[in-house]
């Protein structure tokens, strides 16, 4: 009798990628949440039109490249490419940016280099970098937060997506927008008398933030990635915030709790930088890479002149990381003779 | 008590360990047919002192070891030679090899055999002699024939001796089992091994998924008194903890260099069942012709350990533990994580064959078709030789053989952990299998064409320097002639002669030196 001849090992763990980019994807839940409640359906409806976008390109790519298209779309992985650009982009904005920026990150960011796991920069940030330099009007301008100013309806929202006409959302500069173009005021004085400064960093923002940590948590939890990373960016963010804040003058930069909360912050690092594929591989790697994205980040926010700069950190380190791979290659067994 | 220490990676698969009811072992009994593969070890196979239609009593040897690293073929009970010839044998190529198959009278006779009085009084070299005769090869892992392994003691100061009882794969346990019912015997041919090799102390590693084990294990050595250093280790399951690199790690915090042996840290790792056999060798004087054998997986309705003889057909064994194959049924030999797929049960156990696994396809699914490498990083976590495996997958996908080098491909151990966890399931092990062999190809290849270059290089040297030399007499014969016409009329034509014949002769011998 026959028996099947299969190669060793004969089982498998648990886990596959399709899950893993499911979970990522459930995992963005609570983040979209707060965005949805502070500034109305438009984020959630990019995502979905972005989806759809998306699964047409990654289709017709793959039916083009003569691969079984179906096999390809099951692994999720373009659906979370598109979610997260989809997040990153503006509530209300049109629908040819998000047909612009998801082409932009399946094929410019992906497809070029040959697929799903060859591309060396994060699909995402590559999409809404392209958007950032084409379109920087329609990229910086966001719907203002519930409680300073109406959240548009559905229906609002499904205008500005598909009207042609811009939609006038009541928009307003962003905490991080004041706080880098703040001469005359101390921090303090800051907060108590710009309307868009909440708690702890900007209205809305930091729930916006503290969901995404929410998210981030439970993927650390569900073992997705590894804390490397995101403690890392934190971390050195946290620390370029302390040295820069001044005493709360007007000079200051902002504290690391209102850089943590504000903008692509946690979103950033539990979502973006733990992209696998263009970040470093080992740990000590993983640790080098995001500490830099944590400074670049910072230095970029509180002297650029952009919205925010985790895109821009994001897709330097992605640059830089073959590099920090040639050094922190982890000593193979045997090679590190502890007991000499 | 010893620390233990801490591995990198490892994986946790289900054990699956139960199914086979450790502790338990059932007796295989004779086949209608013994089928004795004459190399079932690395290293070179052993020679037939038998022909066929010859009579032989149990314990009777069959063939001789050739050479260091080969080891010896006994009879597993009395019968008749009927052949000698090419047989399907387990390997992961499947390939054929010499077999001799016995067939047993059912007399089951045994020739008379006598151990070592006191094997304290003898000499370390003696012993090995005698473990080299019982033909003992180990019996986990990769079969290294043991006399082998023991003459590390000419080479290294050894004063560690580790009994592996780690048993870490899924679903085996065969030494689990043993540890519960010879742990007297375990530890007796421990200390045997211990004095052959000059070694002051023995660890004893168990996983601490075996309490029984465990247990019977610290009895047995407590019950021996005080001889020295001797210790029960029990530490974490986590595949791979017995792999020998990792599990000496884990008991002593060493690491053996990469490309180096245990005994370089001055190590010997044997398995429960090698220190089994040696005892039985050395205080019986009987060769190894009988192991325990795992038999499990859920398409058997008996799933158990057996003793059985060595040469026993795998089918005979199915058929005692109630094997009922399903669809797309797999036979394994060995378990779950690095053993190979059976063509057919056709073929014999032989020393390394500690478990037989069918599992049903619902148990062990085929993998689906991978998917791409999504640069996760978990097969890197679970490396227990702290290698890159993704970085190791795209070169090997290069074929980047300097890259591959560089990332220390040879340290891999080919433990498949990486492979289990990788959620793209892609068969990563096979890809350095294949790029290992490559390499090594690749190596072989560059040698071979060394030596004929260098060979090519000589042998245009001496062309050229011939040629030269043919030059050289040219002129001087040249020269000579000038000479000889200008004091043609003055010199002797007998001296002329003379002097020509002499030249004549110092070429020849000139050219002697050369050929
Ligand atoms: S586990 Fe698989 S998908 Fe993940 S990095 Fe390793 S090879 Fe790639
Ligand atoms: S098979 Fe090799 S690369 Fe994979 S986990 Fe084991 S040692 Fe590491």
């Amino acid at each position: 009798m026959g028996f099947l001849r299969i190669t060793s090992p004969h089982g498998h763990g648990p886990l596959s990628t399709s899950k893993v980019m499911q979970t990522v994807l459930l995992a963005t839940l609570p983040g979209v949440i707060a965005m949805t409640w502070f500034f109305g359906p438009g984020t959630l409806l990019n995502i979905l039109f972005g989806g759809i976008v998306a699964l047409g390109l990654e289709y017709c790519v793959m039916a083009v490249r003569k691969r079984d298209p179906l096999f390809y779309l099951r692994d999720f992985s373009v659906l979370v490419t598109s979610t997260l650009l989809c997040i990153a982009l503006p509530p209300y904005a049109p629908w040819w940016l998000i047909v612009v920026g998801v082409a932009s990150a399946v094929l410019l960011g992906k497809h070029v280099f040959g697929g799903l796991g060859y591309n060396p920069f994060n699909p995402a940030m590559v999409g809404y970098v392209v958007l950032l330099i084409s379109f920087p009007l329609q990229m910086s301008t966001w719907a203002s937060p519930r409680g300073l100013a109406d959240v548009p309806g559905i229906s609002d929202a499904l205008t500005a997506l598909f009207a042609n006409s811009q939609y006038d959302a009541v928009t307003m500069a962003t905490p991080l927008d004041l706080m880098r173009q703040n001469t005359g005021l101390l921090v303090e004085d800051l907060y108590r008398q710009k309307a868009q400064f909440g708690q702890f960093a900007g209205v809305g923002w930091e729930w916006v933030n503290i969901g995404f940590l929410a998210g981030g948590l439970w993927l650390l939890y569900q073992r997705v990635f590894t804390w490397h990373a995101p403690v890392a960016m934190l971390a050195a963010m946290g620390l370029c915030a302390a040295a820069g804040f001044d005493g709360g003058s007007s000079e200051s930069g902002g504290s690391a709790l209102f850089h943590w909360l504000s903008g692509a912050t946690m979103f950033g690092a539990f979502f973006i930088i733990t992209d696998p594929v263009s970040s470093a591989v080992s740990n000590r790697g993983r640790i080098i890479f995001g500490a830099l994205i944590g400074i670049l980040t910072y230095i970029i926010r509180v002297t650029g002149n952009y919205p925010d700069a985790v895109a821009f950190a994001v897709l330097i380190l992605n640059f830089a990381a073959p590099l920090i791979d040639q050094y922190t290659q982890p000593a193979t067994y045997g090679h590190n003779r502890r007991d000499e | 008590m010893r620390t233990v220490y801490a591995i990198h990676g490892g994986i946790h698969p289900p054990e699956e360990k139960h199914l086979s009811h450790p502790g338990k072992v059932l007796d295989a009994g004779l086949p209608s047919e013994l089928i004795l593969p004459l190399s079932q070890h690395i290293g070179a196979p052993a020679e037939p002192i038998v022909n066929v239609g010859d009579k032989v009593k149990g314990g009777q040897l069959l063939a001789e070891s050739q050479g260091a690293v080969s080891a010896a073929v006994h009879a597993p009970t009395s019968g008749t030679v009927m052949a000698i010839g090419m047989r399907s044998v387990p390997h992961p190529s499947g390939l054929e090899n010499t077999c001799i198959s016995l067939v047993p009278d059912g007399a089951d006779e045994w020739i008379t055999t006598r151990g070592v009085e006191d094997y304290r009084a003898e000499s370390p070299q003696t012993l090995i002699q005698h473990v080299h005769d019982a033909g003992i090869s180990g019996l986990g892992g990769a079969g290294f024939p043991t006399a082998t392994k023991l003459l590390a003691r000419d080479r290294c100061a050894i004063d560690t001796l580790i009994i592996n009882g780690t048993e870490c794969e899924p679903y085996i346990t065969a030494d689990d089992t043993l540890m519960q019912v010879a742990a007297d015997q375990i530890v007796a041919g421990a200390e045997i091994i211990a004095h052959i090799l000059g070694a002051s102390v023995i660890l004893y590693g168990v996983e601490d998924n075996k309490p029984d084990a465990l247990k019977a294990m610290q009895a047995a050595v407590a019950a021996q008194g005080d001889v020295g250093d001797r210790e029960v280790m029990s530490f974490p399951t986590k595949y791979p903890s017995g792999g020998e690199k990792q599990l000496i790690e884990i008991l002593t915090g060493k690491q053996v260099p990469s490309g180096g042996l245990p005994a370089d840290v001055g190590i010997v790792c044997q398995n429960p069942g090698t220190a089994v056999a040696v005892r039985d060798a050395i205080i019986d004087g009987k060769p190894l012709t009988e192991r325990l054998v795992t038999l499990t997986g859920r398409a058997l309705g008996k799933p158990c350990n057996y003793r059985v003889r060595l040469g026993t057909p795998i089918s005979h064994l199915l058929a005692l533990s109630e094997f009922t194959p399903g669809s797309q049924q797999r036979l394994i030999h060995g378990g779950p994580m690095m053993g190979f797929a059976l063509e057919t049960g056709a073929v014999p156990v032989i020393k390394t064959t500690n478990c037989v696994l069918a599992p049903t396809h619902e148990e062990l699914p085929a993998p689906p078709p991978a998917q791409a490498c999504i640069r996760c990083g978990l097969c890197a976590e679970a490396c227990p030789a702290s290698l890159l495996p993704q970085q190791l997958y795209w070169y090997a996908k290069a074929r980047d053989q300097e890259q591959l080098e560089k990332h220390n491909l040879f340290d891999c151990i080919e433990c498949g952990a990486c492979s289990w966890v990788c959620p793209s399931t892609i068969p990563l092990v096979q890809y350095y299998r294949a790029a290992k062999s490559t390499i090594v190809e690749a190596r072989q290849d560059k040698q071979r064409a060394e030596r004929s270059q260098a060979r090519f290089e000589a042998r245009q040297e001496r062309v050229e320097r011939e040629a030269k030399e043919r030059e050289a007499k040219r002129a001087a014969r040249k020269l000579a002639a000038q000479k000889k016409a200008e004091s043609a009329d003055a010199e002797d034509p007998v001296q002329a002669a003379i002097a020509r014949a002499k030249a004549r002769k110092e070429s020849v011998v000139k050219s002697e030196d050369v050929g």
